[in-house]
């Protein structure tokens, strides 16, 4: 990379006190993201979604989040208030989560929402609003952007919500996406139409982009460099074309206990954990 | 249809009626499933394979068609040793166990409906099986992982002794590192107890690792069936499940970016 990185995290750590105990949720990551496609994979409180939130400033109290740098175009992270984060979320740095049935408002049309992101983003521009939101639903490839700008959430299938979803998300014409599982509640069809537009975006307003997925077909395919998290430790970070081909015994293990169509197994290798991985 | 198969399906038409139009889930599907095999129904959301699972356990009633299992025709309601010789295990353990009831009880409840006796040394054996232990017994639901649940959903099933397990996507909510244990977990049952079982999924890769033969459905129908071999070498006769095949395999990037 010649240019400065987007993000630069160094030291990430994400602690969350409780009446029994402490949980480390994230312990010392360090990573930086260009313009590029970084996937971070890992199991289910392996941390990689608390990560991406933290990137946010998403991490509600009893969550504390500390690190030794967090920067995001040289601009400290660590040191944004409430009004900051307002400022920074949304237009610089964005998120997409899982499941668009939970994360858009059922009772508002599409079309609306987007708007209303848009307006919010840039107040004094708010004739714009509506061009700007059927020109972002036409750029996620919604054939009908005007019959989807009418309609309500529950009116959409999922692949079409998670379009909705990233067109409102990109309305704010983010520098940093980071998607959270956006492609997991999907069909593997749709799956792949909806990575070719982030693929796209990333291409053509080079975007840099965090992809989190437990997925290692899809990450070691659509990415290009891979994070892989452990109890909230990047154990192993890697080009994504290289993920086959992984070091670290925790990533071997994972890879092994996938089934496989180009390699049938009579029995699936199971993950044996080893302590010394969190050493 | 071969006179070997447990069960046969043939031309099974699932129809819900609303207030809108009537929605054709199943149509015209037919397959059968030789004693001890395991076969696969894959597909999209919608593609009804779920349909065919519940209407063969009896869930749903079929509009049209005939189940056959062991060669007699199923009725409208499954008799007592229908049910007991079909059992069923959903995706999600933590919806189909009550969460306020114990491992124990849960294991208890079929054997009560069936008036089978020597519950305690059966649970403790139906909990042996699935490699779980008497330190599970007592516990709720949300004190086990979603593996240890999903065992427990397993060996509720098993505790019956029945031929035909039903399956959908019995690992879709769980951790690959789990799937692999479960998975595992299945294919040592099927052999120890020559189970024949129904295996719906969408992870192509996993029906692959489990079954011998497979069906494509697509909107209520199957597109094509075929052995294992044939989803392996990825070269099935129908552009569908070729599509679904090369999905997935992954992402494939254009390497020169066209304006669309």
């Amino acid at each position: 990379m010649t240019e400065a990185p987007l993000l630069d995290v160094e030291g990430l750590d994400v602690v969350y006190a409780g009446r029994e105990g402490t949980t480390h949720a994230v312990r010392d990551v360090t990573f930086t993201l260009g313009r590029e496609r970084l996937g971070i994979v890992g199991e289910s409180g392996s941390g990689k979604s608390t990560t991406g939130r933290a990137l946010l400033g998403l991490i509600a109290p009893p969550g504390v989040v500390t690190a030794r740098k967090m920067t995001f175009q040289g601009e400290d992270l660590r040191a944004l208030d409430d009004e900051g984060w307002q400022a920074m979320r949304g237009r610089r740095l964005s998120m997409v989560m899982q499941d668009p049935k939970y994360s858009l408002n059922p009772v508002k049309p599409i079309g609306e929402q987007i708007m209303e992101t848009f307006r919010l983003h840039n107040p004094g521009r708010a004739g714009e609003a509506k061009g700007r939101a059927l020109a972002m639903l036409e750029a996620v490839r919604i054939r009908d952007p005007h019959a989807v700008f009418a309609r309500y959430p529950h009116q959409l299938s999922g692949g079409m919500g998670q379009r909705a979803m990233i067109a409102m998300m990109l309305i704010g014409e983010p520098d940093v996406l980071v998607a959270d599982e956006p492609t997991s509640a999907l069909d593997v069809t749709v799956q792949n139409e909806v990575l070719r537009i982030l693929d796209d975006l990333v291409t053509a307003r080079g975007m840099g982009l965090i992809f989190i997925s437990h997925n290692l077909t899809v990450v070691s395919s659509f990415c290009d460099r891979v994070l892989v998290m452990y109890a909230g430790r990047v154990v192993e970070s890697c080009d994504a074309k290289a993920l086959d081909n992984a070091k670290h015994p925790y990533t071997r293990a994972l890879l092994a206990a996938a089934p496989r169509l180009d390699d049938p197994k009579a029995d699936l290798s199971v993950v044996v954990r080893d302590p010394a991985w969190l050493a | 249809m071969s006179a070997a198969a447990k069960i046969a399906v043939d031309g099974l038409e699932v129809t819900f009626k609303g207030s809108g139009k009537p929605v054709r889930a199943v149509q015209g599907v037919s397959f059968d499933v030789a004693e001890g095999a395991a076969f696969g129904l894959v597909g999209e959301s919608g593609s009804g394979k779920s349909t065919v699972l519940k209407a063969i356990a009896g869930l749903i009633a079929p509009s049209a068609g005939a189940i056959r299992l062991d060669g007699g025709s199923l009725g409208a309601r499954r008799t007592p040793d229908e049910r007991k010789a079909m059992q069923y295990v959903f995706q999600d353990p933590y919806g189909s166990l009550h969460p306020r009831q114990t491992v124990d009880r849960a294991l208890r409840e079929p054997l009560a409906i069936h008036r089978i006796a020597d519950a305690d040394a059966r649970i403790q054996e139906a909990l042996a099986g699935v490699g779980l232990d008497a330190r599970h017994r007592y516990r709720f639901p949300h004190q086990l992982s979603g593996g240890q649940r999903q065992r427990v959903a397993i060996a509720r099933a098993l505790i019956l002794s029945p031929s035909i397990l039903l399956l959908d996507e019995p690992t879709s909510a769980l951790d690959v590192s789990v799937q692999a244990e479960i998975l595992n977990l299945l294919q040592r049952l099927r052999t120890e107890r020559s189970l024949t079982m129904i295996f719906v999924s969408h992870d192509l890769a996993v029906v692959a690792h489990v079954c011998e033969t497979l069906a494509i459905m697509r909107e209520g129908r199957i597109v094509e069936r075929m052995p294992v071999e044939t989803l392996r070498a990825g070269d099935a006769d129908q552009a569908y499940s070729r599509e679904l095949i090369a999905a997935s395999r992954g992402y494939v990037r254009r390497e020169n970016v066209d304006a669309r």
